[in-house]
């Protein structure tokens, strides 16, 4: 499972990072950043989780 | 979804459901915050077009992306997880101080004026960079303003003072720009920002930062004085804080009154299908307490914590504000209870005067003792 990013989207809202803060992560401007797109195994629920949470819809999943 | 005719004459739909709110919040393109001509709210409708312009600037709830996307980005800097992270000691320090300033006041207490109110307001003022010392002025006009029973004419006046009394903030800014907040603004986009933005865009940081958490901090200590069980698990287990404040806000959903947006094009929602440049409102409350979204949703469970609810709203206008109020109530509820372990209302609950005509719900004061 991988997931994906959309900086554009993003509102710095950081509630990705509240979930899963060894996931996601946020520049000094509050734009989410992605310390790794492949989602390991124990993190998946909790990805899914921020995925469903972001309020700007900046964050999706693939099943790549 | 109900069809219904508002105070104002206007008919409107009213959006119940938690998965509905989330939808049209989500989709600001075919749910706007731009009013179509006619659709003044009242405080406005009193104004001339070029004050309402003013009025408008920098006022991030009524933009519309790209725009409000544009301002936002200047502000999200100071509210990253990680500048909270550097935030805490200084708001474990003033929480602590209110509470050692109450014990040596002794019991009984009036919980919003000592505890509730001046925390999350010497908080925003001294990230903002807005004077302590002239509380007393802006916070009386912050909790007038935004207060339905109030003459339409008296909350412009407010609303017209509090500008007055920010310009010159913004000035003193300009000239000598602080470690604040303004000050970065001013140092960092000042050529970007007009000084009718900073001004509204400070008005409504210190207007929310006062508003909401302060009402949150009394109401959520009534909620938990009145299911004794629940605030003695807050008290008990440090662990339980960031469970029980998402509980605490989506339980009591402060901001009561409907969240406006109107449709830019035909649109369905619950199978109801709507015109184009209609009137859309959103109830936080009920999607809040929808059994579609938890199961027994009249219940207070502090280990519930659905971090899903409403009360911050959803989509692009999500409250920029939300990790600075979950930080100051995950430090302000345990510190309270656990200073005060025997803390209990010092009037009986049906003597609490709600705020019940206000935009923002909350207790007009609170008696307790310990």
């Amino acid at each position: 499972m991988k997931v994906l990013a959309d900086r554009n989207v993003c509102i710095g809202a950081g509630m990705c990072v509240m979930t899963d803060d060894e996931v996601f992560d946020q520049d000094d401007d509050g734009a989410v950043l992605l310390r790794r797109d492949q989602v390991p195994e124990d993190h998946r629920q909790r990805v899914r989780e921020a995925v469903n949470l972001c309020p700007s819809g900046a964050l999706s999943l693939s099943e790549d | 979804m109900h069809k219904f005719v508002n105070p104002f004459g206007m008919p409107a739909y009213l959006i119940t459901r938690h998965d509905d709110i989330r939808s049209v919040l989500a989709d600001h393109a075919r749910f706007s915050n731009r009013r179509p001509p006619g659709f003044l709210a009242p405080v406005a409708a009193a104004m001339d077009i070029a004050e309402q312009n003013r009025f408008q600037a920098g006022n991030l709830l009524a933009l519309d992306p790209p725009e409000h996307q544009r301002l936002r980005r200047l502000l999200t800097t100071e509210f990253t997880v990680r500048r909270m992270t550097q935030l805490q000691p200084r708001i474990v320090e003033i929480v602590e101080q209110h509470l050692d300033a109450m014990e040596a006041a002794g019991s009984p207490a009036e919980l919003v004026s000592a505890f509730a109110l001046p925390i999350p307001s010497l908080v925003i003022c001294e990230l903002l960079g807005v004077p302590y010392r002239d509380r007393e002025e802006f916070q009386q006009r912050t909790a007038r303003q935004l207060d339905f029973a109030i003459p339409v004419a008296e909350r412009l006046a407010l609303q017209r003072a509090g500008r007055r009394y920010m310009e010159a903030l913004v000035r003193g800014a300009r000239s000598e720009p602080g470690q604040d907040m303004l000050g970065m603004l001013v140092r960092d986009h000042g050529d970007e920002l007009s000084d009718d933005e900073l001004v509204g865009i400070a008005g409504l940081l210190l207007l929310a930062g006062h508003e909401t958490t302060a009402n949150m901090l009394a109401l959520g200590t009534l909620a938990l004085l009145v299911h004794p069980e629940q605030l003695a698990a807050v008290r008990d287990d440090p662990a339980l804080a960031p469970a029980a404040v998402e509980e605490l806000l989506r339980y009591l959903s402060i901001v009561q009154t409907a969240i406006p947006r109107f449709t830019t094009t035909e649109v369905e929602i619950a199978g109801t299908h709507i015109p184009a440049g209609e009137l859309v409102v959103l109830s936080l409350p009920s999607g809040n307490r929808d059994t579609g979204f938890v199961e027994a949703p009249d219940t207070l469970d502090v280990t519930r914590g659905a971090p899903g609810h409403l009360a911050f709203g959803h989509g692009v206008h999500h409250c920029l504000g939300a990790p600075l109020a979950r930080m100051e109530m995950r430090i302000a509820f345990p510190a309270l209870l656990r200073r005060f372990p025997r803390l209990a209302l010092a009037k009986p609950f049906p003597d609490v005067r709600f705020r019940v005509f206000h935009f923002i719900y909350g207790v007009h004061s609170l008696e307790v003792r310990w």
